[in-house]
């Protein structure tokens, strides 16, 4: 019964997935969409589940003092303060007791990981996270000059989540993006080399493609090799990049199909 | 300063380059902390000495950059900004490019993200491009930001018959049906042009798949220079136009300057960061060389690599 019920729930849902794209009735259309609503349900659930997650990993991490312990710390500190400073945002240019009620906030999850990674004595980090909730609760209850936003403009405008994004995440993202273009350099000396035909058409496509960005050949040279590289891309590349679409279309069918008719049952674990 | 800088970092880099090239003759392999170091010069120095390109425009960008301005005034353009801050430096430039673009031409642009990091940096070319630059436009009648919703393609699906369902307000919560824009907009069918800025999933792919094709809208896209190659085959039916990485950003900025004498003194991030980047490649291309002279120069000698 574990097995054939979501088995028949598949078959059912993903054949009226597919025979529905060629009805173009408004039930039908109803029914595509209610059923699109589940996707934001389980969504939101999944979510949940992941931060969960998330945290209970990191509490493990820290009571088993695995390599890198600490660094749980600083991703639970991350992911808490984020979420409070998109949901948080000043009213005037007063801070009050905000950077206070983040403090206790952080330091309530900081002292809970600490209770939950203990062996004995957890009564001294409960009592603290209890204090430091109670604390930020009080301040959010009394202090007027923050509110809470939920999903608007004014908490996305928040001062602190605008400078974690924009000086925080924005150059740490930049910066590992950036890094490729170091091992690409590095890649490209070692990895590019004409050691039989296909390496070297390979090679030679490569450099052509890459030397449309000199400025400094001249308007013939230039032009030629503008014209060379496009036809690298539109051609040969259309060709490979055409064969890659339709081969994986065929294969997201085929999948679908195994799926659908119970063959492929990875989904439902190992049960 | 700068043409002192440019001679000075074309001595430095080519002076180094034909140093390695002379080891490299003598059967001697390149360190990778050399090539990181001459990476790093070939970088830094044009951000420092400003050095910078003229863009001529590919094929493909002219495309989109026509199609923009072949519009007529009022036309309703979709922007989706569905990237990360890892794909900003060379998708950033273009939003904030063909945003400039559609307002000079009295297109109404509506804002959304399938990106939950996308609606941080919509906002940033709201408050740094839009609001500064057309102070005259209006919240709801020129521009209108309805945010990010999750769903990936599941929003597509709906918006693409109805766009309220999905977004029934902005992302101030107020009801889109009150908006001027939103009058004449019932669904993704009523839009005269859908621009989709990303390059993960989801992203232009799934705009065509999903809204471009089955609503019979013109798609143009702006994705990370990675990306580019795999929409080729978009290209011209599908799409209508592609701006791939900071090249493609460049070039559109340049088209910009040149048509409009009101961009001449924009904010040029894409021609800006088109000095590094070329200065880059041209270096990596001489590594390639390099390395393969190393390569063949090993081999006569009967080396095993």
């Amino acid at each position: 019964m574990k097995r054939q019920v979501p088995l028949v729930l598949v078959l059912l849902f993903g054949l009226f997935m597919i025979f529905q794209y060629f009805v173009p009735h408004e039930s039908s259309e109803w029914v595509y969409e209610f059923l699109l609503d589940w996707i934001y349900i389980i969504g939101i659930f999944a979510l949940a589940l992941g931060i969960w997650s998330l945290y209970v990993v990191s509490v493990d991490k820290v009571k088993t003092r695995k390599h890198d312990w600490g660094y749980s710390y600083v991703t639970l500190a991350g992911l808490f303060g984020m979420i409070l400073f998109g949901f948080t945002a000043r009213h005037g240019d007063e801070w009050g007791w905000y950077l206070i009620f983040v403090a206790c906030v952080l330091l309530t999850v900081i002292m809970s990981v600490q209770a939950m990674a203990a062996r004995i004595n957890k009564g001294l980090p409960l009592g603290l996270a209890g204090l430091f909730l109670l604390g930020a609760v009080l301040i959010a209850v009394f202090d007027d000059t923050w509110s809470f936003y939920f999903y608007t403009q004014e908490g996305l405008q928040s001062t602190m989540f605008r400078a974690f994004f924009d000086y925080i995440m924005m150059p740490i993202l930049a910066t590992i993006f950036s890094l490729l273009a170091f091992f690409i350099a590095s890649a490209a000396y070692r990895a590019f080399r004409a050691r039989n035909l296909l390496a070297s058409l390979l090679l030679i496509a490569a450099l052509i493609v890459m030397m449309r960005f000199f400025p400094y050949f001249g308007e013939n040279v230039g032009e030629f090799i503008a014209r060379v590289s496009s036809w690298l891309m539109n051609v040969p590349n259309l060709a490979a990049q055409r064969a890659i679409i339709i081969g994986v279309g065929l294969g997201i069918v085929a999948t679908a199909l195994k799926v659908i008719l119970g063959i492929e049952r990875g989904y439902m674990g190992k049960g | 300063m700068t043409n002192i800088g440019v001679i000075l970092t074309l001595i430095v880099i080519f002076g180094g380059l034909l140093w390695l090239l002379v080891r490299s003759i003598s059967g001697r392999e390149v360190d990778r902390r050399i090539i990181f170091l001459f990476i790093f010069v070939s970088v830094a120095a044009p951000i420092i000495f400003q050095i910078t390109f003229k863009e001529r425009a590919t094929p493909v960008v002219e495309a989109l950059f026509a199609n923009i301005d072949g519009l007529p005034a009022g036309s309703k353009v979709l922007i989706s900004f569905d990237f990360d801050p890892a794909m900003a430096p060379e998708v950033q430039p273009m939003a904030n490019a063909m945003s400039r673009h559609c307002l000079e031409k009295g297109h109404k642009i509506v804002f959304m993200s399938l990106w939950a990091t996308g609606q941080s940096l919509m906002t940033t070319t709201l408050s740094r491009v839009i609001l500064p630059e057309f102070p005259e436009k209006v919240n709801g009648v020129d521009y209108v930001n309805v945010g990010y919703k999750a769903g990936n393609e599941g929003v597509l699906n709906v918006i693409v018959s109805d766009f309220k369902k999905m977004f029934p307000t902005d992302v101030n919560g107020v009801p889109l049906d009150s908006t001027q824009l939103f009058r004449d907009i019932r669904s993704c069918a009523d839009l005269d042009l859908i621009i989709a800025l990303g390059g993960g999933r989801p992203g232009p792919k799934e705009w065509v798949l999903f809204v471009g094709d089955p609503a019979d809208v013109p798609v143009g896209v702006g994705v990370a220079a990675v990306v580019a190659p795999q929409l080729y085959p978009y290209f011209p039916q599908q799409i209508v136009g592609i701006l791939g990485g900071v090249k493609g950003a460049a070039e559109y900025e340049q088209l910009l300057i040149a048509t409009h004498d009101r961009f001449v003194d924009m904010e040029t991030p894409g021609i800006d960061m088109m000095g590094p980047q070329t200065l880059a490649h041209v270096v990596i291309m001489a590594f390639i060389v390099i390395g393969n002279i190393a390569f063949f120069r090993s081999r006569s000698k009967g080396g095993s690599k």
